[in-house]
């Protein structure tokens, strides 16, 4: 099976490991998998903060650069639910809503593509330790994708999951949110960071990157001992 | 008290909040038992999706032909020998109630519990008048007592003060002299209110839903105050915002049950009172004049915008309850009666981007709100296009932030620019990176490593890497 990588712009820049974790496990499930080099950003840093026209100038570049793929994987909760909400962002523009309409159509989010498109449910990792999931927004309200990275990590040798209390509240990345409300933001990741402390594991896990940066960086000015680890890295662990 | 509350800016207002450590246990208990309460209910309705659907479609035919529902309903009730008002402003509506007041001789006024009154600031016009306003509401007359603290939530207005507080202020206030347990407060306050109840010559209620069929307007509450409301005084005004309406009784119980179960995980609450006109010939109880003033103050200017879908909304506060903003700020922070999700819409709606503009942005676009409004109103989706007017339509982005979305678009709209631009983070960054992390980041950085590590970017960015990778295996 054929399969474009949209790598997503805080994985290129800022986390190559998972990047290059994905393009491994892909290939051990037997995708081909090509990076289409042209690639930036899906637009949402501007799109959530309101400048749609200069947003919908990635959108249209990223629409062109994947045109001709079978299926785009991303492993990005968020950046996923961006491209499947194009359609609705061009709706009404005769030149674009087909176009965007086709990459939405043909758009996974990594776990979701493993487990409904490829129909695997073990995908064979083995990870020692006490992990826990975070479920961000995006993926589970938008993208409505909630079983499948839990069917994943449940077949992960090793890895015992705990569950992690109020896993529906947000962790208070938000993108912009971030950095314009910082001091609610703090006070939403510190709760956050609480309830993986409180559910006992070692290992926080999630699926989208501004997520994981996000509680991954309070974890780490708190010295907190928990290692936090993107989903694509640990089902690509062998160990 | 009108729609906006206190004078301090949005940041101020937002830091009183996190510290108010008493305030954010209250509400984060409450929202606990809201949640729970809420997803019981829907789960023992059984089909909630299905409900919720049905909601969805009864208000959005209903605000679509507003206009003949209105004229339906006003003709209904002056069959019945009401009296009808339109109001466009919230002036017009207290110059209204006023002369009302004024031509009956009204001293005393008791009233249930009604955010549009709260909108449109009726007590204070009435206590200008020289009349008392006695609220009936429990939560409402805490408030009052309290040297009119303003409401924090829609449906439990006092719900930022705990039970030792709400001593404090019967003590202080009124002479208390018993402990904090609920039911001792509460019978205190029923003795209270029942004086008033009975002196009072004008009793006005808010309204839950209108229904145009009969003319009839009904109120659901859980403490049976509006039901003494308008049986007691001689004269009864029901203020309404202009959406609150259903076709039928048929559609009244559906978003009744909606609402119930929404707000406090009830099935029903303990009253639902259904209302019409004043007393007819042979009936026992009732009042004997009946007003209905039906206010719009800004509601018409959302019909037909892209924002129409926050006039479906049934005021149950499921987004508020559900809100982890608002359960870190409280209600105050928002600087409006209406707060939380609903509130950060519909407050720069009726109040103006100048008063509001920060609402908006004070989310991160959870959704949580979204997937609990009982109606599926998209209110992140608002919250959104607010954002988007106030950067595209009215100009009032920082330009700071116009620049660096500039520079955003040329960057990610052309892969030449974010080659450029991508390669040269580690060098821009380099020098804030200490052990492959950034503590104390330049710029807009600056915020985020206020409160956390931001990591450094790596110096071969995943692109080069999967080059190297694929020159490696011969490809
Ligand atoms: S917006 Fe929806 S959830 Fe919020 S108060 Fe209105 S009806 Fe309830």
């Amino acid at each position: 099976m054929k399969v474009s990588l949209f790598v997503t712009c805080l994985i290129d820049i800022f986390q190559t490991d998972v990047g290059l974790d994905t393009v491994e496990l892909l290939e051990k499930l037997g995708c081909e998998v090509d990076f289409p080099e042209k690639q930036t950003c899906c637009g949402q840093p501007a799109y959530n903060s309101g400048y749609v026209d200069k947003a919908k100038e990635s959108m249209k570049h990223m629409i062109k650069v994947f045109e001709h793929s079978d299926y785009v994987v991303t492993p990005s909760g968020s950046c996923g639910t961006m491209f499947r909400e194009y359609p609705h962002i061009f709706k009404g523009d005769p030149e674009w809503e087909e176009r965007a309409k086709k990459l939405a159509d043909k758009t996974y989010e990594l776990t979701q593509f493993i487990v409904d498109v490829l129909g695997v449910e073990d995908v064979g990792a083995k990870l020692n330790g006490t992990a826990t999931y975070h479920t961000s927004c995006h993926m589970t309200r938008l993208l409505g994708v909630t079983e499948a990275p839990m069917k994943l990590l449940s077949n992960v040798e090793g890895l015992e999951m705990k569950p992690l209390p109020h896993n529906y509240n947000c962790c208070g990345f938000g993108g912009t949110f971030s950095v314009k409300m910082t001091s609610i933001s703090e006070q939403m990741v510190d709760e956050k960071v609480q309830s993986v402390e409180d559910s006992g594991a070692h290992i926080l896990i999630g699926a989208d990157c501004g997520c994981l940066m996000n509680i991954g960086g309070r974890i780490d000015r708190k010295e907190k001992p928990i290692k936090v680890m993107h989903i694509a890295s640990v089902l690509n662990s062998r160990s | 008290m009108a729609m906006k509350i206190g004078d301090k800016p949005f940041k101020e207002r937002v830091s009183d909040g996190i510290d108010d450590k008493f305030m954010r246990g209250a509400v984060s208990s409450a929202q606990g038992r809201f949640r729970s309460g809420r997803l019981n209910a829907a789960e023992e309705l059984g089909n909630w999706e299905d409900w919720r659907k049905l909601g969805e479609e009864i208000r959005s035919h209903t605000i679509e032909n507003l206009d003949y529902y209105l004229e339906l309903l006003s003709e209904n009730v002056t069959k019945r020998g009401g009296h009808v008002f339109f109001a466009e402003t919230a002036e017009e509506a207290n110059d209204y109630i006023t002369n009302v007041v004024k031509q009956k001789n009204g001293k005393k006024v008791v009233k249930s519990k009604s955010m549009v009154t709260e909108e449109i600031n009726m007590n204070e016009a009435l206590e200008k008048a020289g009349c008392e306003v006695i609220e009936s509401d429990l939560g409402e007359w805490i408030l009052q007592v309290d040297d009119h603290d303003p409401p924090s939530h829609i449906v439990t207005p006092a719900l930022h003060k705990n039970k030792e507080q709400i001593r404090d202020v019967f003590r202080d206030k009124l002479g208390y002299d018993k402990t904090e347990k609920p039911e001792e407060l509460a019978l205190f306050a029923r003795e209270k209110l029942r004086e008033e109840f009975l002196q009072a010559d004008i009793g006005i209620t808010g309204c839950n839903f209108a229904i145009a069929e009969s003319g009839t307007i009904s109120l659901v509450t859980n403490e049976g105050n509006a039901r003494m409301v308008t049986t007691i005084p001689k004269t009864q005004i029901t203020v309404m915002g202009m959406e609150r309406i259903v076709p039928t009784w048929e559609e009244m119980e559906v978003l009744v049950s909606l609402l119930t179960r929404a707000a406090v995980g009830q099935k029903l609450t303990s009253y639902i009172t259904a209302l019409t006109g004043p007393k007819q010939e042979g009936e026992v109880d009732g009042p004997e004049e009946f007003h209905l003033v039906v206010v719009d103050n800004g509601r018409s200017k959302i019909l037909g915008t892209a924002f129409q879908s926050i006039l479906h909304c049934i005021r149950c506060a499921a987004c508020i309850n559900v809100c982890p903003v608002y359960r870190h700020v409280g209600g105050h922070s928002y600087g409006s009666i209406y707060p939380g999700p609903v509130g950060a819409v519909l407050s720069p709606l009726l109040g103006g981007y100048e008063e509001y503009k920060e609402l908006p942005y004070a989310s991160t676009l959870c959704a949580a709100c979204t997937e609990a409004c009982p109606v599926k109103i998209p209110l992140h989706e608002h919250l959104l296009r607010h954002r988007q007017e106030i950067v595209e339509k009215e100009g009032k982005a920082p330009v700071f932030e116009n620049l660096s979305m500039k520079a955003f678009s040329m960057g990610t709209a052309s892969p030449a620019m974010y080659n450029i631009g991508s390669k040269l983070a580690p060098t821009a960054l380099g020098a804030f990176a200490k052990d492959d992390k950034i503590s104390d980041g330049p710029g807009p950085l600056k915020n985020w490593t206020e409160i956390r590590d931001f990591p450094a970017p790596k110096k071969d960015r995943f692109r080069d890497l999967y080059k190297k990778r694929k020159k490696e295996r011969g490809e």
